[in-house]
Formats: C-alpha cells, structure tokens, sequence
C-alpha cells in the first residue's frame, strides 16, 4: 500500500510535544498579524471595499502569476515564481498530511494513499527542488549586488542604520532553505531505511537516500530521520510564528495589499472635507493617514524598483520613494499606535521626530517628487507612494512652508490664473500672429474645445508650437475655438503641489467657463491639462469628453481629414510624456502617428508606461532646481543619445517636455547632436 | 503689544494701464487691484512680531471695492482684528490719513506699521501723514525692527547700502520698506476659511477736513524717451551687433 | 507767503548728497524766472564748512544744533517746519529720498501746505509740476489748489552740475527749535559689509535682474562681465534673495553708477533702478519681454533669452 507513516518512530510524548510547539507558533503567528490589523485600524477610512469579488479575484490572478514581479525583470520574476509556487505547493502538502492524520483520519478516511500518495509524492519533490532553485538563483542575484538592492539611503544620511534590514533578509532566505534541504534529507532518510517499493516516485528523496547509502550511514538512518525531523519541524514552527515579525510578513500583506489597490490613485487624488479643513489640509498626525497608506508602509519588501525608477533620486536629490516609504513606516512602529519592530533602520542619533512633513520626512524630500507615477507603476505590491507624498505637501502648504520660487508662482496662479505672473488678458496674445482669428467659444459654438494651458499660451517658444497647431488644425477644416482670457491653469500640478484650496478655486473657474461656453468636446496639447479635466474634474461636477492631440490628429488621419503627403525619413526616439503615457496609457496612437509619417522610431530603454520623467511635474517646474547634481531631463537625453546607430530627433508630445527637453540639450553640452521637436513639428513636415 | 497694520490696494504693474476719458486718472474699469506691495512687507513684520513674542494685530483699511478680500487674506495670515473705514470720499493720502488718524487716536496701540509708500501715492505717502496727524513720532524706510516693552530699536536704509540704526519709544508710526522675511504665502483655503469665520469691524471716519492741496490736471504716458534701438536676430547675429558697437565706442 | 523758494540740503558723512545739487540748479532757474529769492537750509553740527559748496543760492539759513549732528526724523522734521513757519516760501524742495520721506509729509501736515511727491520735472516757471507715478508708467501733472507747495524730487530727474557752485552765499544762522525731549534717538551708523568690488568705480558693469532664474547662473553672468573687464552689480530682488550682497545693488536704495557700459540681463527697468543708472554712458538691455520698462532708457535693446546671448558674447570675446 502506498503511503507514509506520519510521526514514523514518535513516541506519543513527542506527538503532543510536537502539537503543542504547532499551536503555539501558530499563534504566535495569529498575534502577530492581529497586532498588525489593530494598527491598521488606527489609520482613517479609505473606500477600498467596493467590488470586493473582483478585486479578490484581480489580485489572486497577480498572485498567481507574479506578473508585476516578472514586469521588466524576468529572472528576479521567475526566480521568485518557483519559490512561491514552491512554497504554495509545500504549504498545500503539508495541509493534506495534516487534515489526513488529524482529521480524516478518525472519519476513517484516508487519502494520503494509493496512487494519489504516489502523485503527491512527485508532486512535492518536484516543487521542492524548483524552491530551492527559485532560492539559490535569488541568492546568487543579492551576491551580485544589483543596485535595486543597495539599501544605501537616496538622503545620504549617515546616522541611519540599516543593517537589520540586512540581517532580516539573510535569516528569512537561509531558514527557508534550510527547511527545504531539511525536508529532502528526511525524506532520503526514510526512503534509505524503508526502500518502498513506489520510491523513485519521490526521486529527490531518492537520490538522498543513495548519498546516504553511499557515505555509510545506512545504519543510522532512523536516528537521522528523527533528528533531522525535528531540525526541520523546529524551523519550520519557528518560521511560521516568524512571519509576521520579519519580512515574511510580506507574504499576507501584499496579498492584502494588492487586494486593496485603488487603480485611479495619484491618476485621481482625493479632496479634502470640510471635516478635515477644520484641522488642516495636510497630515499632521499618525492617524491621519487612511489604513491603506499604513498597509502600504508594511508592504514594501524594499525590491527597490521605485528607488531605481524614480526621477529625483536619479538626479541626487534625497527623495526615494523606497526610503519615504520605510521612512513612514518606522515613524509608524515608533509611534504610539505601532511596535517597534526589530528589523527596523535605527536613527542612531536618537533625535525624536514630531513632525511628520518636515521633520521625520524633510521637506527638501518632499519638494522633490516630481509625480511622474514611475514609483506606483514599477511597485509589484500596490504600494501608493504618491498619494502620501501629496497628502505631506498639502501640509507644508498649509503651513505656508515653501521656497520662495513657489510661493511667488501659487500667488501669481491665484491672482491671475498663470503661473507666468502675466496679465490674464496676455493669455491670447499669441494668436496675435496669426493670419486668421481664432473662434471664441464663449461667443460662438465650436465643435471642439482647444483648452490651451499655460506654457501653450504664454512661453515665447512653445506660442510658435501653439501656432503651428492652430494652422494644422484649420487646415483640416476642425471646427475649434479657444476660451481667450477664460481660460485658467487646469490645476493639475498645483493640486500635485498640494494647494489644494487654490486648486479647487481654479477648477471651479474652469468649469464656470467651460459651463458659459459652447462646445462638444475638449483637446488639448498639455497632458497635465488632459490627465486633471478626464479624471478629477467628473469630482468637481465637470464631465467633459476630452482628447490628448495626438489622439486627436489619429482619428483625423484615420478618417482621412489628415493627410501626410511627404514621407520622413527621420531616425526618432518618441518620449512618453509621464501624464499621457503612464498616467493615461495613451501610448499608441502618438506611435501610429509616426508610423504614419514614416519615420522609423527606435524606443528608448525606458519608454511607454516606463518612461523616464523630465523633471517638470509636480511644481518642480517652479522651483529652484540648481542643487541637483543632474536634472532628469539630462539623464534622458543622455539616455536617448545612447541608443544604438543613434537618432537624429527627440520627438516630444508635451509642452514641458519641449521646454525642459531643448533646455537639457543645451546644458549638458549635445546641441546639435539631436533635435528636439514636438510631434506637430513632424505632422507639419509630413503634410507637406 | 498691539501693532496696527493699515493696508491698502493699488493698480497692479502688470497689467497695460490706460487713461480715462477726462485725461486725469486712470482708466478704472477694466484695471486690477493688489494688495499694495510694501504694505504686504508692513503686515508680514507685524505678524513675524506676533510669531517672536506676541501681539495683536489689527489690519485696517478704507472701504473700497476689492478691500474685503485682502483683509480676510490678512486675518488668514494671522490677523487678529479686522477694521475697515467708511465714509471717505476722496482719494488722497491726505484725506486716507486724517481718516485713519480719527479712527486710530481712540485705539489703544504701539505700533503702526504700513508700507513706505504706495504707487500711487501723488500726495504723499500715508507713514508719515498719519504719525503728523496722530502726533506721534515715525521713521520710514525701515527695514528692521526689534520690539521690547515701550521701545523698539528700528534700522532705517539709506542710499548705498548704508543703514541707520535708532532707538525710538512707542507708540510710533513706522513706514516699512522690507520685512525681515520675504511675506508668507496664505493658502487660498486658509482665505476662504478667514472669509467664512472672521468679521470685519466697520467704523465711520468721521470729519476730516484736510485735503491733498492740489490736484490731477493731467495724466499722461512719459515719453519713451526716444527709446531703443532694438537689434533683432538670432542670439548670434545680436551677439555679432553688439561687439560691433562696443568696438564702435572703443569699450573693446 | 514769501517769493521763496527753500531747498533743504541733505548731507551724510561730510558729503553733501547729489540730489541738493539737482533741486539747487533747478530752484535757480525757477526762481531766476520768478524772480523768487533761492534760499537753502543746511542743518547738522559743525557743518559751517559746507556753505561753500551752496554758492548758487542766494542765502544759507544754517541751524546748528548738536541734536541735529546726526540725521534724526524727528528733529529735522521739526526744524524744517519751524524754518518754513517762520519764513512761508512759496515753494519747498526736498529729496523724495530716505531722509527726505522723514520730513516732506510731516511739514505738509503741521505747515498745512500742499505736497507734492515722486516729483520728476518742474517747468522752467515753476507752475508745471510733474510726477512719475504707478513704477514710472504714468505722469501726473498736479494743479495747486492751496497757498505754497512741497515737493519731493526723484534723484536722478534733473542735473547736479546745474547746480554745484561754489562760493560765498549770504548765511543767517538761525537757532533750532526745542529739541530736547526727542524720543527717536540715533544709535549707529552700519556700513554695509565690506564689498569686494566697488560698482560706482567700474567703467563696465554687467547687471542681472530676475531673469537669471538662479544664484547657479550668476557665474555665466560673471564670465561675461570679466570677460569685458568689468564686474557684476545687480538689481533689487537679486540682493533680496540673497545671491549678491548690497553692495552690488544699483538703484534707488543701493548705489547710483555711470559707468562707460551698462548692459543689463534680465531686468525689467522699474524706475528705482533706472535711478541708479540712467546716466551711463552705453545702455544696452536684454529682455525677454519687448514691452519691458528698461527700453525706454536703454541705447540700445535685445529681446532675446539671456541664456542664449551670454554664451554668444562671452564666445566673442
């Protein structure tokens, strides 16, 4: 009959002894978790429980497949798959073994016998082996010391140790590999004393049984078995209540985590209520985060694609989003409502911080996000760095705490609606030059709704661009008007600044406008506008269909209203602007375009949902950039000078793009080495 | 301590300015009001005072249409009290002092605190008006001030970079040119908080019975001078231009 | 009210200030025409000795006083009044400067006289008064509607030369008013820190305004200047945020140059800069902004991106 004994050779002393360890670990393990959800609990409310089946179902799917991990990184993607579905495997074998002894057994079912033993047997050897490989590949991956896995600090802070995170690390892939190997080698241990007949069905075990033979220790291989048995169990009961007080914890939290992703957020971010207003707009204590930004601090399992992906700290400043994120976390397990946890970093200079923004977070830190998204998009745990970065903003805003670059620009958007400081009634003049006069959509009816935005209308070198898209599109016969003096900054990066106040002020107006105006549907050439009008301002009452231009101008070639008579024959790079590309997912059809056109476009490394932020979003624009060791925008230059068999354009789709882009040329030393030009610059070539 | 802050609007630079129909002032129609600059520099000392060692501030200003807002923007900045003044008519700073002073004299106070001048300010400047009709001491173009008990230690500018320190004894009337910090920023929630929970105080001027004595007989753009002679091109060709008429002068 | 006109002199450190020289020259051609009599009024300590420096005028009414050693708002305002009271001139200039702020309104409202600020030009007869108001962007002619007048004179609107003459005025020493019991008491004197380099001595000064964006461009701007062998100065707002130390500043509240070439980048041309530098020889402007203020001053002008004509020149040169 094939099958095992369970506790072969235990007395019954050491089956209790056994049961007892078991559930003690295992509630260990349950407190463990449990002191983790009171703090949760602590946090503010956070809608997170709609759609509850899909979001199980959307998560376990991810899961399953380790997808975000094998994103970009097939061997760390892969490596981890088998150790998950190792363990998966292993966990689910040792629940049969336990419900078949513990429970089926006394309704006298078995069914850890016959051919499903043999199943199970290979099953599990064959699980067990690719663990180990999932293991030794990850191990040999840390030995390598790739630079997501430099826990050094983006902030350069010296009093910071983080050795523990180290420690937690070593100990959580050593007892793993450990039990794995433990576990082949009581298995050889059994096969080498009992020689089942069915014993190549568990070939692993197999092989370690003929090692066994082979060293001579066939006689002793019962005291092996149990011993071992028990090295295994021990670190296995010692894992278990281990989980929750390492980064094993990662295990259950990031499911959870995933689970309770919000897919609009950072695209999306949540207002204020009167409530809160009261009280300030910002965070100011532990509690005022909502429990998912507390989950999201537990989550990180400090991979580090943030931290590579991320603009600032490419550029040298102290923002990573790695390290805000533990940062937080340890601020947390420091306060009243967490637990200091053993594999924290250690301040070793001791200093209490009070403050969140501006004292355990540094307000330079805070000031350098860019909100480009590229931490939240490369993040394979759903970890929503950036709504917390806002919500940190919005309290140094409150405070009145801001370089002085920043405060002139906020006054200057509030009193005349630019951030250029220029009259409102300037804000047309750009059409000055042209040789037909664009509708007024507050007078007449149009088709189309141009919203322009501020760099359009008032930066001397974009005016020409806004220029040329005027003449194309009539040239087309679209039938669109612009709002003149009505029109205000959209509010997408001041809201991102965190003025909060302001820009609702600035929305409102909007809508005011749009409201007065007569129009269908809305394009604009800004994707800061695009992203605020599509998703935020539905939250304001302002539902307005709205297209990027690239968008736009394929529909018109689609329907043939567009039409390219020259073909380029242009060597490209195209870059994603951060807020049409990975905000929006509107990556093709600006691809099309240019297929259209025939230029042949080679793709930077990083490019689509990856690409690499310029540096402008987020109100970096209007402040004070000259510490950066390099700007963002220059190591993306540099990036698409490296392509091979190189390119002779830039393309861009984005106005602050096009003014941080040709500026980056300049200063880093490459003009004339590649031309930057928007996509319309293209569009007008081609059309001949 | 209690520090007064008068404040006033005036015509924002940034926008083109035009002149009415009658040729003696502005056209007002279509102009915008800010909040006047050194005024601003005025309010921030006073609340930059009240953060060091406490007081309580009072902005106060003479009705007129856009004044609501910066007073509000004033208590959202931390203001205490806000008053404002009806029942003057006329435009002059002469007039604008007598009608604080009336209002002021009652008040229990320091220090004055407001701006050292004002763009517009034709018939003088509003510091050093009020402190005569008050009949209390001032000192202008200050860009420094340490308060303690019923003395306050100011810095006043000259030319040149030159700096006078006095020591004078309160109340006093002071026309700030700077504050020691550039003015904070109020977020537009904070105003809109101020505009739902502070109160403004109205009070009557009163008689005033002073005038500017003179008045507008005509507002016209200045000549521009004959201008410049612009250099077009590109950076180089304006480049070239330019090392052409330093050579020109023998400058190199 | 007397046919007079009284210039009150301002004087810091044993010099007499530039502006006493504008409004003597321009108070001679006026009073010359109205036959008025040209009387200035010297107060301090000890400072007999600059009556010789006074000689346009035709009398010197000298208060000496050791409470007027040292400028003091409240003293000099109060001998200014007791002067007017007690002599009625028709017309009274001052400097719309620092010291001269102290004093103007204050006569005005104890004098119960009319006052006129931001004065820029006075015609010949003395009836047109001109204003320069809203940051220079408007004149503003004034009608008198009261007995006599004061005016504050911008620096900078009329010729010192006109009015530097030297010699031997009438002097009548008066006695100063009771100026026991002030309670503004003059302290100290605060030099600015010690400059590196002397702006009002260079023959070329290449001056930033807001449109370097940045302390991290100033050292293009610096390339630049000794590249044409001379120095950086700056506006207002540059010294404000701290890039540049006062004594860098040129304008109404730093100091005032004439150098051969004054080329500016970045600075829009409000009219306390243009003060302080209106009478170079060579302007030449750079701006992006074609309406910008300083235009109107400059010799010559350049819209264009200061960012792209530094490089351009400095490779010139």
């Amino acid at each position: 009959m094939e099958t095992r004994e369970i506790f072969r050779n235990f007395p019954l002393f050491l089956e209790i002894a056994f049961y007892i360890i078991a559930f003690a670990s295992i509630a260990v393990f349950v407190y463990g978790f449990y002191r983790r959800y009171k703090k949760y609990r602590k946090g503010r409310d956070a809608e997170r429980f709609n759609h509850l089946m899909a979001r199980f179902s959307k998560a376990a799917a991810i899961m399953a497949k380790n997808s975000t991990i094998f994103k970009r990184d097939k061997y760390a993607g892969f490596a981890h798959w088998l150790i998950f579905w190792g363990f998966i495997a292993l966990l689910i074998g040792t629940t049969i073994v336990a419900l078949d002894h513990d429970l089926l057994r006394f309704m006298n079912i078995h069914i850890l016998r016959g051919n499903f033993y043999l199943v199970f047997s290979l099953v599990l050897d064959i699980f067990g082996i690719l663990f180990i490989i999932g293991l030794i590949m990850m191990m040999l991956r840390r030995s390598s010391k790739p630079e997501q896995l430099d826990y050094t600090r983006a902030d350069k802070s010296k009093t910071i140790d983080r050795s523990a995170y180290s420690t937690d690390d070593n100990i959580f892939m050593w007892l793993l590999l450990l039990i794995a190997l433990s576990g082949f080698i009581i298995e050889g241990a059994r096969i080498a004393a009992d020689r089942p007949a069915w014993e190549l069905w568990s070939p692993v075990g197999v092989g370690i049984a003929n090692l066994i033979d082979m060293v001579g220790l066939n006689g002793s291989t019962d005291t092996i078995h149990i011993y071992i048995w028990w090295f295994h169990a021990v670190l296995v009961m010692f894992f278990i209540a281990y989980i929750p007080f390492s980064k094993g914890m990662h295990m259950l939290v990031d499911y959870a985590n995933l689970m309770f992703k919000d897919e609009m957020a950072a695209i999306k971010l949540p207002g204020v209520s009167e409530e809160r207003q009261k009280v300030s707009m910002g965070y100011q204590k532990i509690e005022d985060f909502t429990w998912k930004e507390l989950l999201d601090f537990d989550a990180c399992t400090k991979c580090g694609r943030c931290h590579v992906a991320c603009p600032a700290q490419n550029a040298g400043t102290p923002l990573s989003p790695r390290d805000l994120i533990l940062d937080l976390r340890t601020y947390v397990n420091d306060s009243s409502i967490g637990v200091a946890e053993w594999f924290e970093q250690k301040n070793t200079n001791g200093k209490e911080q009070k403050v969140i923004a501006g004292g355990a977070i540094s307000k330079e830190t805070l000031w350098s996000c860019t909100t480009c998204m590229a931490c939240i998009e490369a993040c394979p745990v759903g970890v929503e760095h950036l709504t917390s970065i806002v919500n940190l903003r919005r309290t140094m805003v409150d405070d009145g705490d801001m370089e002085d670059m920043l405060m002139d620009t906020l006054a200057n958007i509030g009193d005349y609606g630019n951030s250029f400081g220029q009259s409102e009634r300037m804000r047309a003049k750009w059409t000055k030059d042209l040789d037909f006069k664009i509708k007024d959509v507050r007078k007449e009816e149009a088709e189309f709704l141009w919203f322009v935005g501020d760099y359009a209308s008032y930066d001397a070198r974009i005016q020409g661009l806004s220029r040329k898209v005027a003449t194309i599109f009539k040239k087309m016969g679209v039938d669109y008007g612009i709002l003149y003096e009505s029109e205000r900054n959209s509010g997408n990066d001041v809201r991102r600044v965190g003025e909060e106040g302001l820009y609702e002020m600035l929305v409102e107006d909007n809508i005011a406008a749009f409201e007065d105006a007569s129009f269908k549907e809305i394009f604009t050439t800004d994707p800061h506008s695009y992203n605020t009008i599509k998703n935020e301002y539905p939250d304001f009452g302002g539902n307005y269909p709205i297209y990027h231009y690239t968008g736009l101008l394929l529909k018109l070639f689609k329907e043939g209203k567009l039409k390219f008579n020259k073909k380029l024959d242009y060597k490209i790079t195209y870059h994603d602007p951060c807020y049409l590309g990975r905000y929006n997912g509107e990556v093709d059809a600006p691809r099309q375009l240019l297929e259209a056109m025939g230029v042949t476009l080679v793709d930077m490394p990083r490019c689509k949902e990856n690409s690499f932020c310029c540096g402008a979003g987020g109100g970096r624009i209007w402040m004070d950039d000259s510490k950066m060791e390099i700007r963002p925008s220059e190591i993306r230059i540099e990036e698409a000078l490296n392509i091979g068999g190189g390119v002779d354009h830039f393309i861009v789709a984005c106005p602050k793009d096009y003014a941080m882009f040709t500026d980056a040329v300049k200063t880093s030393g490459n003009e004339g080495k590649m031309q930057v030009k928007d996509i319309i610059e293209l569009v007008d070539e081609a059309m001949g | 301590m209690n520090i007064l802050v008068p404040i006033k609007q005036v015509p924002d630079l940034v926008e083109e300015l035009e002149i009415n129909a009658s040729g003696t002032d502005l056209d007002r129609e279509w102009l915008k009001m800010k909040l006047s600059e050194f005024d601003d520099h005025a309010l921030e000392e006073a609340l930059l005072i009240k953060d060091d060692q406490g007081a309580n501030v009072t902005a106060i200003a003479l009705a007129s249409d856009d004044i609501d807002k910066a007073l509000f923007a004033a208590a959202a900045k931390g203001a205490d009290k806000l008053i404002k003044i009806t029942g003057v008519e006329g435009s002059s700073t002469h007039e604008a002092a007598k009608a604080m002073a009336n209002v002021i004299k009652s008040m229990d106070y320091d220090m004055v605190l407001t701006g050292v001048q004002a763009v517009d300010d034709r018939d003088g400047q509003l510091a050093v008006l009020l402190a005569h009709y008050l009949g209390v001491p001032h000192i202008s173009v200050v860009t420094g001030v340490q308060a303690s008990g019923g003395s306050v230690t100011v810095q006043k500018e000259y030319g040149g970079g030159m700096v006078a320190e006095f020591e004078a004894s309160t109340p006093i009337v002071l026309g700030i040119q700077a504050a020691r910090e550039t003015p904070r920023y109020v977020p537009v929630a904070k105003v809109r908080r101020a505009m739902r929970g502070s109160t403004i105080d109205e009070v009557d001027a009163g008689d005033l019975g002073v005038s500017a004595g003179s008045t507008v007989s005509k507002m016209y753009k200045p000549d521009s001078g004959g201008g410049a002679e612009m250099i077009d091109g590109s950076a180089e060709d304006q480049a070239s231009k330019i090392m052409e008429i330093l050579t020109q002068k023998g400058i190199k | 009210m007397s046919n007079q006109i009284l210039v009150i002199i301002e004087h810091l450190k044993g010099n007499i200030e530039d502006i006493s020289f504008e409004m003597l020259g321009k108070a001679r051609e006026i009073s010359g025409s109205a036959g008025a009599e040209l009387v200035a009024l010297l107060m301090g300590s000890g400072v007999d000795g600059m009556v010789g420096q006074l000689g346009i005028a035709d009398k010197v009414i000298y208060v000496d006083d050791t409470n007027l050693a040292e400028f003091n708002p409240q003293a000099y305002c109060k001998t200014v009044s007791e002067v007017v009271a007690n002599n009625q001139p028709k017309m009274v200039m001052i400097g719309n400067t620092s010291m001269g702020m102290d004093i103007a309104g204050g006569v005005s409202v104890d004098q119960n006289m009319p006052f006129i600020a931001y004065v820029s030009g006075i015609s010949g007869d003395g009836n047109t008064i001109t204003s320069s108001l809203y940051g220079g962007k408007m004149n503003v002619d004034s009608a008198l509607s009261g007995d006599g007048c004061i005016v504050s004179v911008i620096a900078g609107s009329f010729k010192a030369d006109a009015g530097r003459v030297d010699g031997s005025p009438n002097v009548e020493n008066a006695s100063a008013p009771d100026l026991s019991g002030l309670s503004i008491h003059f302290k100290q004197l605060i030099e600015p820190e010690g400059g590196d380099v002397d702006i009002t001595t260079q023959e070329i000064l290449v001056s930033v305004g807001r449109g370097i964006q940045s302390d991290e461009n100033l050292p293009m701007a610096e390339e630049l200047a000794s590249k044409l062998g001379g120095a950086v100065s700056c506006s207002r707002p540059i010294v404000d945020s701290k890039w540049l130390a006062k004594t860098r500043q040129v304008g109404k509240s730093g100091l005032k140059v004439k150098p051969k070439l004054y080329l500016t980048l970045g600075i829009s041309g409000a009219p306390e800069h243009i003060e302080g530098m209106k009478d170079a020889d060579l302007i030449i402007a750079v701006n992006t902004d074609p309406n910008a203020p300083i235009f109107d001053y400059a010799h010559y002008g350049v819209v264009q991106d200061i960012f792209d004509i530094i490089p351009a020149l400095t490779d010139k040169l």
